[in-house]
């Protein structure tokens, strides 16, 4: 093999590259998203794999239907009323966002701007 | 049929792993065959490097694009006709994140007359530069579903991927660019008739395999959506060996998978391996100082000494004399020989 320090280190740094994330994984401690259980109700506004999956699309429906259409109608959960509005809809059910919501953004890399203008419900403000 | 065989081909491992995800075969999809892709991918790249390194070039060969090192008062292109290892470094990088050689393409035409004339063709180097950083956005972006916690590197991608928090989930403009690039690169490929021509399987299937890689991510992201969270576990498994499949992971996404252990395997065995050729080319990375420094042919039998002008013209100088070739120096006056 000719240039065997120069082609050797270059693959070393190739295959470093390419295993990135088996050695950054090595070095820090993995966190699975642990959800907060919801009380208030045993049912979500939607099945669980959609909710899981397209919860983003549902809530841009909704913002569509109220701030575009002025369709405000309450939703339905086991019988209960509930706002189609992410504060006062989602974050009913799912009161803490760092607990539910953040958990799984954290874990996914999503950093959704919503609480640039939306508030959280705070627990230590009363 | 070069178009067609590739196309089918794309199709059909699609088909492969919609029916095996289905059917079960989860695990063999989900883990067995991205261990065997990356080790293949690994092995297969290694292999290849190292057998170029072992081939000997004894001879500086580098294209030579511009004036060379010469006499003081003329001035040399020192990146496009290098003799320094500065010099070639610098074109290495400019060669390697803008293509600087693509940017030379040339076409040549035939107009009325007929004459022929040359013209700068941007296409290539400029769909292909689109392309290539599309797909390096991406790759790295994805490294969100392998390390844990996020790297800040990916963060900062995905901020100015999707700065214009279209829709929701957000676009990533570097979907848009990929499809777009690709697309016009298959099309330079159907439409321009010489490039039709020269084009085989070998050089539809990777656009084809590309482009359904990406269609499938951007499937699952923007269309039928899959459990991010869940795959990221399967993902992050894979990276710490500890592999586990927590629910249903879509059909999509194993198709998604198999398209990218596909490429992974075909790889090394192509034409992408231009990704570790161009590091080997050594019509790039040598410096043109031939007439600097003395380069001697590494399997040069040490035992045969040189052998110059003069003393061939000594050893042979008789014979040449004899059928009638110049020499440099005559045989020694002779009395000519009584006859
Ligand atoms: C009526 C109360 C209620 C409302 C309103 C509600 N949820 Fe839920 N949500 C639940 C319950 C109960 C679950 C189920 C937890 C379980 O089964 O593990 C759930 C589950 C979820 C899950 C899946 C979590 C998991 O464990 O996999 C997501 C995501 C989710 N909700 C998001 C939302 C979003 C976004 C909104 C607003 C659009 C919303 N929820 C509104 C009660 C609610
Ligand atoms: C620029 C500030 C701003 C941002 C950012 C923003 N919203 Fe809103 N949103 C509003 C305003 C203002 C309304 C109108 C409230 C009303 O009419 O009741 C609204 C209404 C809504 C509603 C319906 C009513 C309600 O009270 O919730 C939903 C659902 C909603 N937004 C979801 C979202 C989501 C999801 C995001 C993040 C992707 C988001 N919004 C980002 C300002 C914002
Ligand atoms: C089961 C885990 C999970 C939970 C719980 C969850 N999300 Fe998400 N959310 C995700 C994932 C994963 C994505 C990104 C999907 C993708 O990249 O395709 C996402 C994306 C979003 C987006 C779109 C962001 C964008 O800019 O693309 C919004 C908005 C959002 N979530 C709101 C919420 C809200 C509000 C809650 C809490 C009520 C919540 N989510 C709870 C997993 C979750
Ligand atoms: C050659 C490598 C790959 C390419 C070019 C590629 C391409 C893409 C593209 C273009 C998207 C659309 C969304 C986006 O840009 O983020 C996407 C999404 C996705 N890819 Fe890949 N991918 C590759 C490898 C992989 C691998 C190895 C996995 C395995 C974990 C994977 C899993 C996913 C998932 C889960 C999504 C959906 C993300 C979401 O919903 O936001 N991809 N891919």
């Amino acid at each position: 093999m000719y240039d065997k320090g120069k082609v050797l280190t270059g693959l070393a740094i190739f295959v470093a590259i390419v295993t990135f994330p088996v050695w950054y994984d090595l070095v820090h401690a993995q966190h699975v998203p642990k959800l907060e259980k919801p009380t208030l109700s045993k049912k979500c506004v939607a099945d669980i794999a959609y909710m899981r999956t397209s919860h983003m699309v549902l809530l841009d429906n909704w913002r569509n239907e109220v701030v575009r259409e002025e369709k405000r109608k309450l939703i339905d959960v086991e019988g209960k009323p509930y706002a189609k509005s992410l504060q006062m809809g989602c974050m009913k059910c799912h009161p803490d966002r760092k607990k539910f919501c953040d958990e799984c953004h954290t874990y996914a890399s999503v950093d959704p701007f919503c609480w640039d203008c939306h508030f959280q419900p705070k627990k230590e403000a009363n | 049929m070069k178009i067609l065989y590739p196309f089918v081909a794309v199709l059909g491992l699609i088909v492969i792993a919609t029916i095996g995800s289905r059917a079960g075969m989860e695990p063999l999809f989900g883990i067995v065959f991205p261990y065997l892709a990356i080790l293949i991918f690994l092995g297969g790249f290694i292999n290849k490097v190292v057998g170029w390194a072992k081939s000997p070039v004894p001879f500086r060969i580098p294209t030579t694009c511009g004036q060379a090192n010469s006499l003081p008062w003329i001035e040399q292109a020192c990146f496009d006709n290098p003799s320094t290892s500065f010099g070639v470094t610098v074109r290495m990088f400019l060669e390697v994140f803008l293509f600087r050689s693509l940017f030379r393409n040339t076409q040549a035409d035939v107009y009325d007359g007929p004459k022929l004339r040359y013209g700068s063709s941007k296409y290539l180097w400029l769909f292909g530069l689109l392309f290539h950083y599309a797909f390096l956005v991406i790759v790295l972006r994805h490294i969100r579903l392998f390390a844990d916690p996020i790297p800040f590197f990916v963060k900062i991608l995905e901020f100015f991927d999707g700065f214009l928090q279209i829709g929701l989930p957000h676009l990533y403009q570097s979907d848009l660019v990929i499809v777009g690039a690709i697309t016009l690169l298959l099309l330079r490929r159907l439409l321009l008739t010489n490039v039709r021509y020269i084009s085989l399987p070998a050089d539809y299937f990777p656009l084809f395999l590309i482009l359904a890689i990406a269609l499938s991510g951007m499937t699952m992201r923007y269309l039928t959506r899959a459990d991010v969270v869940n795959i990221k576990q399967l993902a992050v498994g894979l990276a710490t060996f500890k592999p586990v499949i927590v629910g249903d992971l879509g059909t999509v996404f194993y198709v998604h998978l198999f398209l990218v252990c596909t490429l992974l395997v075909y790889f090394p065995f192509s034409k992408l391996m231009h990704m570790g050729g161009v590091f080997m080319s050594p019509t790039r990375n040598l410096a043109n100082n031939s007439r600097m420094v003395r380069h001697i042919n590494p399997w040069n039998d040490p035992n045969l000494k040189p052998h110059s002008y003069a003393s061939y013209e000594d050893e042979f100088r008789e014979f040449m004399v004899e059928a009638g070739i110049p020499v440099d120096k005559e045989l020694p006056a002779e009395t000519p020989a009584a006859e």
